[in-house]
């Protein structure tokens, strides 16, 4: 037992906590100090406290990863999300599985920001500081695991607690210093490098929106109105990057992950950080307006103020399960739910009372804005973005609706739309929509005097380019459905009409061109979400004209195709082939046939019948013992045109017989145009013993050519005297043969050797051999002296199969560009912001 | 009047759009009774039905019937009522389902069948937990 760790653990969360509330309050008294000297001093006294918090949280980072990597499975943060074989890299996603972890992660950001600020925003420091201080009490108090006594109140969840205080099995009666010699592990689809970097990104994200709501608390704490939104912005823009990157992650993950063929789910989990993300959009816009021209000043402040408390409401939405009857993936209650409603009253509360106390004196601009203007477009688009933000916040918050009609005494028995995906399509496509118009036509705007006649002047190249690639692009792709042309129709002249911006700046000032790159980025995406959620479609038909199963669905029969392996198949224009099932060594990249390897008693290991060749190159030698991951089977499919192969893909079925069933992810063929995505919808299930076929028997001689299932080419190519059979050394009276039969397969031969026994001299013993790939079984059955001959017998068996379903994504990757040139153009805009 | 007030109105109007459309597509969460009455009115609403799996004795799951290739199964789910129904579901059985000690099954009565369009689990927390896995 380390008890030592896990004390120094808890020690230091306490210290975490402890100390950020002192640094909260001398940054507090050195804010409120009149006089110099006093001011100084308390500031110094808060930095060390700072100081001291953030050691104490790096402390707290480095003791949890210490108790997963090492295996300490006495604690139950690795029992439960840990276990010997799971590989390093993966160790990290273990902090994020727990919610312990993920506070702990979001907390290590704020502390590298905290530090960033101290060391930068000398003016801004104290009141700012105040604000990240409480934040960082409020996050350490989650994991701070303590009891108060006298009211029994337990504060936080600790992840340093032992498995023996987490769970109640009996072992622990009995023999208290019980440890676990393995752990359960880490979710199978968790383990999977996105999951590895998307929720670090996205808590950075998270962590990024803090700095503009302490400026702008600090701000009207400090009647400086007006002054906090030039520091504040670069960290919007940094934010808003970070945030949409993180977000997007966890789509892609989803895509090559998951099996629902998409990125976006609309489940309430991935709502409660999108409705933040569109606000914080929101806020950057009217906090660029009010830089240029001293307009919107009271919007940025409601918004920038809104984005934080949002992402507050959706820290308690995911956290404290109140998601649990309406989501798939919510964190369960860790009993924090009380704790993260004063988290969020407690600032929510704050924030709001001092900006109506502050309301009177914050200037603000009476002049009636044109709409000849830039600020008005701009308005009217971060309008849009809150109004499309609303639309999924409203009905993401029904359980919230029913736990407060609950409260009151009343019942509700509201629950979120049942076809979820559908219900925010509809209502988000037109968001969609009306943003690209908005911002494509605001952009003509970027010159502050523009009338009627000039408008008229600049749109019309731009329009008539548009037109031109809107009826280019729908006799191509064959676009019909009304609401979908208008969607490309604007996301077209979103593009078009940011370019023409982007071409004047890059004479001028290409420095400034970072929000038409942004916005030429949101305009690929818009129109790669509509292909490719709008016209994906199935390509795996079942073209024979056979049911696969009667068992199953029709659609089912109906969209997905059998393939026996090694026969081709056609879709989509390929032939298909399936060539059976392989493993992933752990050390190397590349796949093992199963054919080549026999497995050991450890079931991660197995020992290599041949050399493993994969794709050309040499990955093992015979005998060679490899590394695997036993949970995962790869199904190797090849597609080839004209003859050629134009894609091996291995999409992965994990079986988990204690989960009850299988888990499929994709594997993707990806062409600019187009992904081909394939998953397996069936695997064969090993458990069941095959059904062999009738014996055939065969005379044949040595050397002499017959053909099985009157297709594979055999040959008895030899009879040899052995002494042993798999080992085990034979009596001398004994007498054993081995035959060596060639059997040429679709693509390669197989060598097989059954073995003939007489044991006693009268006993006959039999050991078939089996080709796995063929399905056949070849036995020796008898040795005829007379005639020179042999009597083979063989059995068939069905061949190996597998069902797959596969889709056609038309112009998903516009979206993963698009997604990565805005944040190109986030980039820019942040470095020139960050430079001011 | 001035551009803000239209802009203000025209606010306000999408927003009463949103709030309507949420109301008239939010779905309800009923239990087995209200949900077949729903069905025999000739609704085809999808409604959430709440539940937990009826367990026997030595704490197992009981009623659970796979079909063969395990591409679909359907099981027993008590709702708050007590109320027992047989909840068929197209899909394989989702991972965790065993564990689970709530059911939200969303879809809706079809020829007094239950079939499950989606299903929503909700796991034990680390505290509720009481056993150690196999392979201790």
């Amino acid at each position: 037992m380390h008890y030592f760790i896990g004390n120094l653990g808890h020690l230091l969360v306490i210290t975490a906590f402890v100390t950020s509330l002192l640094s909260a309050f001398a940054y507090w008294k050195a804010t409120t100090q009149k006089e110099i000297e006093g001011k100084n001093s308390w500031l110094i006294n808060a930095r060390f406290a700072f100081v001291a918090h953030v050691l104490g949280v790096f402390g707290v980072v480095a003791v949890l990863f210490t108790i997963i990597y090492k295996h300490y499975f006495e604690y139950h943060y690795a029992y439960a999300h840990s276990s010997l074989h799971l590989p390093g890299q993966y160790m990290l996603s273990c902090y994020w599985e727990g919610q312990e972890g993920s506070f702990l992660l979001w907390m290590f950001w704020h502390a590298i920001i905290g530090l960033i600020l101290i060391k930068t925003q000398k003016s801004w420091e104290a009141p700012t500081m105040v604000v990240f201080t409480l934040v960082q009490a409020f996050l350490a108090s989650m994991i701070l695991g303590v009891v108060i006594p006298g009211i029994d109140l337990k504060l936080g969840s600790s992840p340093f607690i032992l498995l023996r205080d987490a769970m109640d099995d009996p072992i622990f009666k009995l023999q208290p210093d019980f440890i676990p010699k393995d752990g359960n592990g880490l979710n199978a689809l968790l383990q999977n490098y996105w999951m590895v970097i998307h929720p670090p990104t996205l808590f950075l994200g998270y962590a990024l929106t803090l700095p503009p709501f302490a400026f702008c608390i600090a701000g009207l704490w400090q009647k400086k109105y007006v002054e906090w939104v030039k520091p504040a912005l670069p960290w919007s823009l940094l934010g808003g990057g970070i945030l949409g990157l993180g977000i997007l992650m966890g789509g892609y993950w989803a895509y090559e992950t998951l099996n629902f063929g998409g990125y976006w789910n609309w489940d309430p989990v991935e709502n409660a950080v999108y409705v933040p993300w569109l606000i914080l959009i929101a806020s950057i816009h009217t906090m660029i307006t009010y830089k240029n021209s001293k307009t919107a000043l009271k919007s940025s402040i409601i918004l920038v103020i809104a984005v934080f408390l949002l992402l507050l409401y959706a820290t308690f939405l995911v956290r404290s399960g109140i998601l649990g009857d309406a989501s798939v993936h919510a964190f369960t209650d860790l009993g924090l739910s009380g704790q993260l409603l004063i988290y969020l009253l407690f600032f929510t509360l704050g924030a709001i009372v001092l900006a109506i106390i502050r309301w009177k004196e914050i200037p603000s601009s009476e002049k009636e804005v044109s709409t000849y203007s830039r600020e008005f477009w701009i308005f009217l688009g971060a309008t849009t973005l809150c109004l499309m933000g609303f639309q999924v916040l409203l009905p993401t918050s029904i359980p919230v609706y029913n736990k407060i009609i609950e409260i009151f005494g009343g019942a509700s028995n509201l629950a979120p739309p049942a076809n979820q995906i559908e219900f925010y399509s509809k209502f988000q496509l037109w968001f969609g929509v009306a943003v690209a118009l908005i911002s494509g036509t605001g952009q003509f705007f970027w010159w502050k005097k523009i009338d009627k006649e000039k408008l008229k002047q600049e749109m019309l190249t731009p329009l008539l380019i548009t037109l031109l690639l809107f009826a280019f692009t729908i006799a191509i792709a064959k676009v019909y459905n009304p609401a979908y042309l208008i969607l490309t129709l604007a996301g077209l002249y979103l593009i078009v009409s940011n370019f023409k911006v982007l071409f004047t700046l890059a004479k001028l000032n290409p420095k400034l061109s970072g929000g038409a790159v942004a916005h030429i980025g949101i305009g690929m995406m818009l129109i790669g979400v509509m292909f490719s959620a709008g016209y994906s479609k199935v390509v795996s038909l079942n073209n024979t004209g056979m049911l696969i199963s009667k068992e199953l669905p029709t659609e089912f029969n109906r969209d997905n195709l059998l393939l026996f392996i090694n026969e081709p198949r056609s879709m989509a224009g390929y032939d298909i082939e399936y060539r059976g099932e392989r493993l992933e060594p752990r050390q190397k990249s590349g796949f093992i046939s199963k054919n080549d390897v026999e497995l050991t008693l450890d079931p991660f290991k197995v020992v290599a019948l041949k050399d493993i060749i994969f794709q050309n190159e040499k990955l093992y030698n015979a005998k060679d013992t490899i590394e695997i991951f036993p949970e995962n089977t790869f199904y190797e499919i090849e597609l080839r045109r004209d003859g050629k192969l134009a894609a091996s893909l291995f999409p992965r079925v994990q079986i988990n017989p204690a989960m009850g069933g299988f888990i499929a992810s994709p594997d993707i063929k990806r062409k600019f145009s187009r992904d081909l995505y394939t998953h397996v919808s069936l695997p064969m299930n090993r458990e069941e013993e095959p059904e062999w076929g009738k014996l055939e028997e065969v005379k044949v001689k040595i050397g002499e050519e017959f053909f099985i299932n009157s297709k594979y080419s055999t040959t008895l190519e030899e009879i040899r005297r052995v002494d042993e059979i798999e080992g085990v050394k034979l009596a001398a009276e004994d007498v054993a043969v081995q035959a060596m039969i060639k059997v040429q397969g679709e693509h390669e031969p197989y060598t097989v050797s059954p073995f003939f026994l007489i044991k006693n001299k009268s006993q006959v013993g039999r050991l078939p051999a089996e080709i796995n790939d063929l399905g056949i079984k070849i036995t020796l059955l008898n040795i005829l002296p007379e005639t020179n001959e042999f009597l083979l017998g063989i059995n068939a068996r069905q061949k190996d199969w597998v069902v797959i379903k596969a889709l056609e994504k038309p112009l998903i990757n516009v979206l993963w560009v698009g997604t990565f040139v805005l944040m190109i153009g986030f980039g820019m805009a942040m470095v020139r912001r960050f430079k001011e | 009047m001035k551009k803000s007030h239209i802009l203000a109105i025209g606010v306000i109007a999408v927003a009463i759009v949103i709030i309507i459309s949420t109301a008239g597509d939010a779905s309800t969460y009923v239990n087995f009774e209200q949900a077949y009455q729903l069905a025999s009115t000739g609704s085809s609403t999808q409604v959430h039905v709440v539940g937990q799996l009826p367990k026997d004795g030595a704490g197992q799951v009981v009623g659970i019937e796979k079909s063969t290739d395990n591409l679909s199964f359907s099981f027993l789910l008590l709702d708050d009522n007590n109320k027992e129904q047989k909840v068929f579901y197209n899909e394989p059985m989702p991972p965790d389902f065993l564990r689970s000690e709530k059911v939200v099954v969303i879809g809706n009565y079809q020829n007094s069948q239950f079939i499950a369009k989606k299903i929503l689990l909700k796991c034990p927390s680390k505290y509720q937990e009481q056993k150690l896995n196999a392979g201790v």
